[in-house]
């Protein structure tokens, strides 16, 4: 076991930690705002993936306006989604909520496989992000680059929303209390439908770079990201942004550090061990990391 | 009506079920007989979650792990030794030797189940809400890595097959009538009111003197108990078993039938079962495409899904308590009936 072994894995856990981050923080809203967990989201992350590949080879666009294509897409179905299943549920407890968000999740899967079918799709980005770099033996391509750049940028744009424009000051006051806030004379519908718009969007890109990384996708890839990427959430502390990205980072690189680091009869069990630590932590600390306390009302 | 009056209703509606039952054994194809099992095993299944997640509040969407744990278990101590020999040659050697019968099988692979559920829940049931639907949900996710994992005992994702079909209609159907009688029985027991009481309010409860661990736990592993030996029935009815029978759509179909008939309620959760099974069952004939006169539908995968995620969400903005509601099936609702006829006469 050498350092560079050691920091190559750690690149590959910040680039997957990148792709949680971004698919937590959509939880991290949504769950802020509604109390709800969305596991639909995960599907979001497909729909995102497969816009994308449709821009780029369909109606051949550049890289970068088929992204913002796809993550515009996906803020519609974002939207869509929440209109027809989550609005009539508002006044529902949260397990009827989270029942009908794996009800979502299975509706937009089977329309994938009856629409695209099953079969995986090849996913290539241009030939320029595969080129790779080689610094003293430790290798990070143009695609990791790009993943954890945008990554970065997209939370910085997400963190200059939500502290200084109107709309994000009216998403915290939600979030602390939507009811109240909507005494305020605040919008809530319009508050939640932008809430979903962001997180869909920012999954859309971290389903296009889930492509990008394993060069195929198929209707049934969001899943499982995107039931990791709520752990991460939990474990940030579900209902705060830094700490939806502080999990992602922090999951991404127990995953990936694991793999690495455990002998290759235990790899297989790689999933398992992520939902063993989801169980310790909700024990340890049900608010996670940085999340707050919720106090009880009798 | 009398309590007498009523225990001879129930033993005649019950010899009148098994009679049925059996006439249909000898008069209904292969494919429609394993049809009304699978109605039974649901039956049995979606009682039991119903007294977890309906009766205790303990929102539990680890059902198929516990189906899993006591489908594997029951499979790998009922396989013959000659068979055993050949499909799991690595088993340890003391348990390579035993071939017990399916009844033994099956209590311990319900037993089996009934340990996890007491493991995974002494910590995890003090989490509330959808905090614990989420770790259920991590410990199905656990079940079913380790079950592709340990290839010595399960043969991973090939799974077990040739199992010998043990599972006929009278195991399944004296198991689900046995299923509905103890639930009930726990229900109308202090246990029970404990139960109700946690789910309306667990602080009140437990200022009244309800532990609270000690009903969760019950209510929990009996849920698992009978998903355990559901899920070895349904082992045996099926003779294949691999971890993907058991994934998040396994669970989240009995949480859809559970809701669907009513999850407070048994004749809820039977109506759900039975109605939620032959539904999809018709559907699934989409899948194969059919053809009406001249008009050809064409195949489509996916699509009873689609219809089931369809059928759950419109439920659940429509009518949220299900279909049956929070109401029971009892002998009275007849003799009411009867009563105001004989009034309007």
């Amino acid at each position: 076991m050498d350092g560079n072994y050691l920091l190559q894995q750690m690149i590959n856990g910040v680039s997957l930690g990148s792709i949680y981050a971004l698919v937590a923080i959509g939880f991290s809203i949504t769950y802020s705002i509604l109390r709800l967990i969305n596991f639909a989201h995960g599907d979001i992350l497909m729909i995102g993936s497969f816009c994308a590949l449709f821009f780029l080879v369909s109606l051949p666009l550049p890289l970068f306006l088929a992204i913002a294509g796809a993550m515009l897409c996906a803020a519609l179905i974002g939207v869509l989604v929440e209109r027809i299943a989550f609005r009539p549920l508002r006044s529902a407890s949260e397990e009827a909520m989270l029942i009908t968000s794996l009800a979502v999740s299975i509706f937009i899967e089977n329309l994938g496989i009856m629409t695209v079918t099953a079969q995986p799709r090849k996913f290539a980005f241009p030939q320029v992000f595969s080129h790779t770099y080689n610094l003293g033996g430790v290798s990070f391509s143009n695609m990791t680059l790009l993943t954890v750049g945008s990554a970065i940028f997209l939370m910085l744009a997400l963190t200059f929303f939500v502290k200084r424009t109107k709309l994000g000051k009216a998403m915290r006051a939600c979030s602390e209390n939507i009811k109240v806030a909507r005494l305020m004379g605040i919008d809530i519908n319009i508050v939640i439908a932008a809430a979903f718009a962001i997180g869909s969007a920012l999954a859309a890109v971290a389903g296009i770079m889930l492509g990008g990384q394993y060069g195929r996708i198929d209707p049934l890839m969001g899943f499982i990201p995107g039931l990791k990427a709520f752990v991460a959430a939990v474990i940030g502390g579900i209902g705060s942004i830094p700490g939806a990205v502080l999990g992602g980072y922090a999951l991404g690189l127990f995953e990936i550090l694991l793999v690495g680091l455990l002998p290759v009869d235990y790899s297989g069990y790689r999933d398992a061990f992520v939902f063993l630590l989801l169980i310790v932590v909700l024990l340890l600390r049900p608010n996670g990391l940085l999340g707050s306390v919720e106090g009880r009302k009798i | 009506m009398s309590p007498a009056r009523k225990k001879i209703y129930t033993v005649i509606a019950l010899a009148a079920l098994f009679i049925i039952l059996g006439v249909l054994n000898n008069v209904l194809s292969s494919y429609h007989m394993r049809l009304v099992n699978l109605i039974g095993i649901n039956i049995a299944l979606v009682v039991s979650l119903n007294l977890t997640n309906g009766f205790c509040g303990v929102f539990s969407l680890g059902h198929a792990g516990f189906m899993a744990v006591g489908a594997y278990v029951s499979a790998i101590l009922s396989l013959p030794l000659a068979k055993k020999a050949v499909v799991l040659p690595n088993l340890p050697a003391w348990l390579g030797a035993i071939e017990m019968n399916f009844l033994a099988s099956l209590i311990i692979g319900g037993l089996a189940a009934a340990l996890c559920a007491f493991i995974i829940g002494y910590p995890v049931l003090r989490l509330r809400g959808h905090y614990l639907a989420v770790a259920t949900l991590g410990f199905l996710v656990i079940v079913q890595v380790v079950f592709t994992q340990l290839q010595d005992f399960t043969r991973g994702a090939r799974g077990i097959n040739g199992l010998t079909q043990y599972t006929n209609v009278w195991w399944v159907w004296v198991f689900a009538c046995l299923t509905v009688f103890i639930v009930w029985r726990i229900i109308n027991s202090a246990y029970g009111r404990g139960m109700l009481a946690i789910r309306e309010d667990d602080l009140a409860a437990e200022a009244m003197g309800v532990n609270l661990t000690l009903h969760k736990l019950l209510a929990f592993c009996v849920g698992a108990f009978f998903a355990g030996a559901g899920g070895s029935l349904w082992g045996h009815l099926i003779t294949v078993i691999n971890p993907l029978s058991f994934s998040y759509d396994r669970t989240f179909f009995i949480v859809v039938m559970s809701i669907v008939g009513g999850m407070n309620s048994i004749t809820g959760g039977v109506a759900g079962a039975a109605v939620m099974t032959v539904i999809p069952e018709m559907l699934r004939n989409l899948e194969i495409g059919v053809t009406i006169g001249s008009f050809a539908i064409p195949p489509l995968y996916g699509i009873s899904q689609i219809i089931m995620a369809v059928v759950i969400i419109i439920i659940f903005i429509t009518r949220p308590k299900g279909i049956v509601g929070t109401r029971e099936f009892s002998w009275d609702l007849l003799h009411r009936k009867a009563s105001k006829q004989t009034l309007e006469e």
